[in-house]
C-alpha cells in the first residue's frame, strides 16, 4: 500500500554543542520495506540516529541522510515525510482522536472528503472507530498508541520512525500492541526504524537489529545471528541471559573450577566460556560437566528457573522444563550443549 | 462536647474576623445610597449618587475598560510569545531576561511611573494621551501573563507534541498556532483575568501617568474621595465592586491554570493582594 522507501545514513556522527559524542561516524543501508530495530541501553545513541533520519538532527558536517538515494540532509522534518510515533504517544490535548489522525492531513490541505475516508480507513486499520469521538485523556495508554501509529501513517510516509513506542505500556497491552505493530508493518510494506531497549521486542520486531553501545554499533545482524552469534560481550552480555565461567584450555577440555567442559579446538589459553541458560541440562552430580549447588528455583509455569552456585564464585542461570521440584542446597550436575562461546579472557568486551 | 465547645470559638473568631473586614465596606456601600451619611439610615435611602457619580465620573470607567482590554491585547501578543520562547530554551540567559521581566513587580509602580515620564514625558501627543497610561499598565501586567502562560507550558511535554506536528508536515506557524497556543489556553485564561483585574485596579502607577482627561477609575475615586461629598466617593465604591467582583470570581473559578505547578498561581494571588493592599492604603491617604 505504501511503497517502501530506502534509507542510507553516510558517516553520521553527532557530537552535542557541550562536546559530548552521541554517535560516532555511523554508515548503515536500510533497504526498502525492511524494519529495523535500534537496540541498546540508554545513552548508546540510538535515538540520536532516529532523530537524524527523522531530521530532528543534524548530523555532525560531512554526515548525510539519503532516502531513496536522494539526500535529505538538509531537508527540515516538515518537509521529509518521515512518520513518528514516540513514546509519550504525543497526542494533541486540543483535539479528538479523529481530529489527531487528520491533522498530517489537514496540513497538507487534503480535500475534505479524500481526508475523510483516509481517517476512517486509519481508523478501521488501527481498529479504533469507536474511539472517534474521544478526547485523548479518555482513552488508554494502548488506545492512545494505536490512535498515535493511525496518525502518523495517515500521512503516507515514506518512513516510519518509532522511538520506543511500547515503553510505557504495562506487560499484557505492549505484547498485544506489539504482535499488532508487527501485522501492521507487514502488510504495509513500509519502511521502519524502530528504537527500543527491549530486546524482545528487538527480536520479534526486527528483520535486523542494530546492537549499538557508547555511540557505536556494536553488531548488526538478523535477530538469530544476534541471539546465537554474538560478535563481541558486549551484546552476549545485553541479549538474553548469558552465563559466564572462566577456564583455561588444555587437551580438548575447558577446565573450570566447576568441573571441565569439552572443548573441540586446540592449543593452550585462558578462555571465558559463554553459555545460554537452555543450554544446560540438568542432571545428577556425577555425570554433568560442572556441579554445583541449588540456591534458588523460580517455578515458571511452563518451566523452572534455577539458580545454580558453583564453586568459586560462578553462579549459573539453568532454565529446565523438567518437572522436578528444585530446592535449595540441593547438588546437581550441568551438562553443556555444544552451542557455547567461548572468547579469549581479558578481550575487551 | 469539648470539641464542638472548640469549633464554636473558631467560628466565632472567625466570623469576627470577617466581619472586621467587611463592615467598612458595607458602610462605605452604605454611606452611598443614604441621603446623608452624618444622619445615618434614618435620613432615607436614594440612588441620587449613582447617578451622580455616572455623570462624573463615566468617562473614567470607560477608560478603564478600555485601557484593560488594550492591555490585555497587548500582554497576549507580548506575553505568550516571550513565555513560549523563555520554555523553549531554558538556559542563564533566558533565566536573567525573566528576570527583568519579573522586576517590575519588585520595583514600586511610583518610580516605574516616575522612569516614564522622564524618559518620554517630553513627547507631548505621548505624554498626554491614555496610551501613556498603558504603557505602565503593560510592563506592570506583562509578568502576570508570562507565569501563567509558562506554568502551562511547563507542565506539558509542548516540544514532543510540537516534533510530532512537525513530522506531519506543520510549519513553524502552523505549529506555534494549531498546537501550542490552544494547549495553553488555560494559562491564558488565568493570565487574562488577572490583567485585566490588576489594570482596573492600578492605583499607584497611573496616579503618576495620568493626565486630568485621562482619569482611570481608581484616580476618579482618589479624586471623590479628595474633593466631593463622602456620599458620591462611597457610591464610586460601589460601582468599582460591581466591576471587580465578577472578574475576582471568575479569577477563582478559571484562574488556576491547570497544572502541577499551582504553587506560580498561588504566589501570583498573593502579591496581588499585597498589591492592592498597598494601593488601598495610598488611595485613603
Amino acid at each position: 500500500m505504501i511503497s517502501g522507501t530506502s534509507v542510507s545514513l553516510v558517516e553520521c556522527a553527532k557530537t552535542f554543542p557541550d562536546g559530548t559524542r552521541a554517535l560516532s561516524p555511523l554508515s548503515f543501508e536500510i533497504e526498502d520495506g525492511e524494519t529495523v530495530v535500534f537496540l541498546g541501553p540508554s545513552g548508546c545513541g540510538k535515538t540520536t540516529t532516529l532523530r537524524i533520519i527523522a531530521g530532528l538532527e543534524s548530523p555532525d558536517p560531512g554526515g548525510r541522510v539519503l532516502f531513496d538515494g536522494e539526500d535529505v540532509t538538509q531537508v527540515p522534518i516538515e518537509l521529509r515525510n518521515v512518520g513518528m510515533v514516540f513514546q509519550s504517544y504525543a497526542l494533541f490535548p486540543n483535539m479528538n482522536v479523529e481530529q489527531n489522525v487528520a491533522y498530517g492531513l489537514k496540513v497538507r490541505k487534503l480535500p475534505g472528503a479524500e481526508s475523510a475516508r483516509r481517517v476512517r480507513e486509519m481508523l478501521e486499520m488501527m481498529d479504533i472507530v469507536a474511539l472517534k469521538d474521544r478526547e485523548i485523556d479518555q482513552l488508554s495508554g494502548g488506545q492512545r498508541q494505536r490512535v498515535a501509529l493511525a496518525r502518523a501513517i495517515a500521512v503516507r510516509p515514506r518512513v516510519l520512525l518509532l522511538d520506543e513506542p511500547l515503553t510505557a505500556l504495562d506487560a499484557l497491552l505492549r505484547e498485544r500492541l506489539r504482535v499488532d505493530i508487527d501485522a501492521l508493518l507487514r502488510r504495509l510494506g513500509i519502511t521502519a526504524i524502530y528504537v527500543t531497549h527491549d530486546q524482545a521486542e528487538a527480536m520479534a520486531l526486527g528483520d535486523r537489529i542494530v546492537v549499538m553501545s557508547h555511540g557505536d554499533v556494536a553488531q548488526v545482524g538478523t535477530p538469530r545471528q544476534i541471539y546465537f552469534q554474538p560478535s563481541n560481550r558486549f551484546v552476549a552480555d545485553f541479549i538474553g541471559t548469558m552465563n559466564r565461567v572462566r577456564g583455561f584450555v588444555s587437551n580438548g577440555v575447558v577446565r573450570t573450577d566447576a568441573g571441565t567442559i569439552p572443548w573441540n579446538g586446540q592449543g593452550e589459553e585462558e578462555v571465558e566460556v559463554l553459555f545460554r541458560p537452555e543450554n544446560l541440562t540438568i542432571t545428577e552430580p556425577e555425570r554433568g560437566h560442572l556441579t554445583g549447588v541449588v540456591e534458588t528455583a523460580f517455578f515458571l509455569g511452563d518451566r523452572t528457573r534455577v539458580i545454580v552456585r558453583g564453586a568459586g564464585d560462578t553462579v549459573l542461570v539453568v532454565e529446565t522444563s523438567d518437572r522436578h521440584e528444585f530446592r535449595e542446597g540441593e547438588k546437581v550436575g550441568l551438562i553443556v550443549g555444544p552451542d557455547m562461546l567461548t572468547f579469549p579472557d581479558g578481550e575487551a568486551p | 462536647m469539648a470539641r464542638s465547645r472548640y469549633f464554636a470559638y473558631q467560628l466565632a473568631f472567625t466570623l469576627l474576623v470577617c466581619a472586621f473586614l467587611i463592615v467598612p465596606v458595607c458602610m462605605s456601600v452604605m454611606a452611598g445610597f443614604t441621603n446623608n451619611f452624618f444622619k445615618g439610615i434614618t435620613s432615607g435611602f436614594t440612588l441620587r449618587w449613582v447617578f451622580e457619580v455616572w455623570d462624573l465620573y463615566a468617562d473614567t470607567i470607560f477608560l478603564s475598560m478600555g485601557i484593560a482590554l488594550a492591555c490585555l491585547a497587548c500582554t497576549i501578543v507580548l506575553g505568550v510569545p516571550a513565555a513560549y520562547v523563555l520554555a523553549k530554551r531554558p538556559g542563564r540567559i533566558t533565566r536573567m531576561i525573566e528576570e527583568f521581566l519579573v522586576l517590575p513587580l519588585a520595583v514600586p509602580g511610583l518610580a516605574i511611573a516616575l522612569a516614564l515620564i522622564i524618559s518620554y514625558g517630553q513627547i507631548r501627543g505621548f505624554r498626554l494621551s491614555w496610551t501613556f497610561i498603558l504603557v505602565g499598565h503593560v510592563l506592570y501586567t506583562l509578568p502576570f501573563m508570562i507565569r501563567a502562560v509558562l506554568a502551562v507550558l511547563s507542565s506539558t511535554d509542548f516540544r514532543t507534541l510540537e516534533e510530532s506536528a512537525a513530522s506531519l508536515g506543520a510549519t513553524f506557524w502552523q505549529r506555534f498556532f494549531q498546537i501550542v497556543v490552544p494547549n495553553c489556553r488555560s494559562g491564558i485564561l488565568a493570565g487574562s483575568l488577572m490583567v485585566v483585574t490588576l489594570s482596573i485596579g492600578e492605583f499607584n502607577l497611573t496616579w503618576m501617568l495620568h493626565t486630568p482627561l485621562t482619569k482611570t477609575l481608581p484616580v476618579g475615586l482618589a479624586d471623590s474621595y479628595a474633593s466631593m461629598r463622602l456620599e458620591i466617593g462611597s457610591a464610586y465604591t460601589f460601582v468599582f465592586l460591581v466591576m471587580l467582583i465578577p472578574l475576582l470570581m471568575a479569577l477563582q473559578i478559571w484562574g488556576q491554570p491547570r497544572a502541577p505547578r499551582k504553587a506560580v498561581a498561588e504566589d501570583d494571588a498573593g502579591v496581588v493582594a499585597a498589591r492592592r493592599r498597598e494601593s488601598g492604603s495610598q488611595a485613603a491617604r
